[in-house]
């Protein structure tokens, strides 16, 4: 039977939910890393026991930390001796150092000044689909950084700031390369979005990108309507069956495009708030896509105090809430952008965190949910691996 | 023989129980010691001190003698009274925060 392992980074440690392919019965361990802020793990498509981590601590900075049998323990990777030493014999200790290549450069403050960037943390790990020793980590201040040896060292891919980035600027939340998808049917195109840039593509690797942001309209943030970057993009997701299919979790609005970014449409429908962070797509049905309306960037809590999950069949447009064992009076958690994820099991499961702690999950395509666990600190990231 | 407590989640992450304890030649300045624990244990490194710059990290502060070194220049010597273990070098998480 198959087994469900639920990856949960939290603001005090990272927590490993476990169980068969029933989902009814979890096991829980952790705190991993008890103390930290863990904004995300993920584990490798083409081995699952290798495990990335974003450690980080805002007095002690970034750690990356790895597991190579699926989370029972784990090491800052390159930390056997052996590894450790440099040519000059002095320790190199370098899988936490993310140096912006060449010059530092600036991008736009919040007084519309430049500002130098400054790394303060990872915020999203991709691991490779062919190759467990590469992955890519999404940082703030807004870069992306590739691994090729497990996470020992990380190298800046310098083309995506070269994509206009003097005009990003950062959000409330930061400035942060928050989402990276990679296109599993052609090997060069990958995808990022920045808040508070936008989404970008390269076609060649990485080397270089461009803005995809045709379509979106962010009327009182960026009074230019054909504004190319600027826009803050909370999430974007894809079904790998369709990778030229993206959809969009925007501040306001959730669009699609059908075309790898080149024009997006909007398609919040008859959603009760189009605000909202997470955006995921059903495993096995590509026009079925989840989001969770938030009431407002003013109040980040459900509309009504009802925890609502809401998706449509039809790749947006129409929508139908699904409450069923979610509370539904005197809710207000959030759920974070990439606090959502789904397993690749027949019925579809839907895992969510909330910033109250819960782990919902839903065994039967989002028709129904159960708390898997209620009381762990605020949940920033959650990810699925679905073991055969 | 210097003896140097770190803040409770560099132990985790170094994977020591109780004070890090370190010979080092004369003379033993702030920098020789912190050098000497980030050569211990590499995953350190950054931790306390930035990579590249090598400055002290904001929310982290050194006591010598119950009085707050950390703004001393990184080149100035320990007194005895650490050189000769009698009193930590302390590395301290700042008060600050949640």
């Amino acid at each position: 039977m198959s087994i469900i392992r639920l990856l949960i980074g939290t603001k005090k440690g990272a927590f490993i939910l476990t169980a068969d392919g029933l989902r009814q019965d979890w096991s829980i361990s952790g705190p991993h890393f008890a103390g930290w802020e863990i904004y995300h793990l993920k584990g490798s498509a083409v081995d699952p026991n290798r495990i990335y981590a974003s450690q980080s601590s805002g007095w002690f900075g970034q750690i990356i930390q790895r597991s190579d049998d699926g989370g029972l323990t784990w090491n800052t990777p390159g930390s056997s001796p052996e590894e450790l030493q440099g040519p000059g014999g002095f320790p190199k200790g370098e899988s936490n150092k993310f140096a912006y290549a060449g010059a530092v450069g600036t991008h736009m403050w919040y007084d519309g000044t430049q500002h130098p960037w400054e790394f303060k943390r990872v915020w999203h790990i991709e691991p490779s689909l062919t190759d467990p020793d590469t992955a890519y980590g999404g940082v703030e201040d807004a870069a992306i950084f590739k691994t090729t040896d497990g996470g020992k060292t990380w190298q800046e891919l310098p083309g995506l700031r070269g994509a206009r980035g003097a005009l990003w600027q950062p959000g409330a939340g930061g400035m942060a390369v928050h989402t990276i998808l990679l296109d599993p049917k052609n090997a060069g195109r990958m995808y990022v979005a920045i808040s508070a840039a936008g989404a970008f593509r390269t076609d060649d690797g990485g080397l270089t990108w461009k803005p995809i942001n045709r379509g979106l309209k962010s009327p009182y943030q960026l009074p230019d309507p054909d504004a190319e970057v600027g826009h803050c993009v909370h999430r974007i997701a894809l079904h790998p069956s369709r990778p030229d299919v993206l959809f969009m979790q925007k501040h306001w609005d959730v669009l699609r495009t059908d075309n790898a970014g080149d024009q997006w449409t909007e398609v919040s429908g008859n959603l009760p708030s189009d605000f909202g962070f997470p955006i995921d797509v059903h495993a096995h049905e590509p026009e079925t896509i989840f989001v969770v309306p938030i009431k407002s960037d003013s109040e980040h809590y459900p509309p009504e105090g009802k925890l609502r999950v809401y998706r449509s069949k039809t790749g947006g447009q129409e929508w139908e809430p699904l409450g069923k064992g979610l509370p539904q009076k005197d809710c207000y958690v959030n759920v974070l952008r990439d606090a959502m994820a789904v397993d690749a099991l027949e019925p579809c499961g839907i895992y969510f965190g909330t910033t109250g702690g819960q782990v919902y999950g839903s065994a039967d395509g989002g028709d129904s949910w159960n708390a898997i666990v209620r009381d762990l600190p605020a949940v920033l990231s959650v990810e699925v691996q679905t073991l055969r | 023989m210097i003896r140097v407590v770190l803040p409770f989640h560099l132990r985790t992450l170094a994977r020591v129980d109780g004070e890090v304890r370190l010979d080092l030649a004369a003379p033993v300045t702030m920098g020789t010691v912190l050098e000497a624990v980030e050569a211990r244990y590499p995953n350190l490194r950054g931790t306390i001190r930035e990579h590249g710059t090598l400055k002290r990290r904001a929310f982290l502060r050194f006591f010598v003698c119950q009085e707050d070194w950390s703004l001393e220049p990184l080149g100035t010597q320990l007194p005895e009274a650490v050189v000769n273990g009698q009193e930590p070098f302390m590395i301290i998480g700042a008060i600050a925060g949640g």
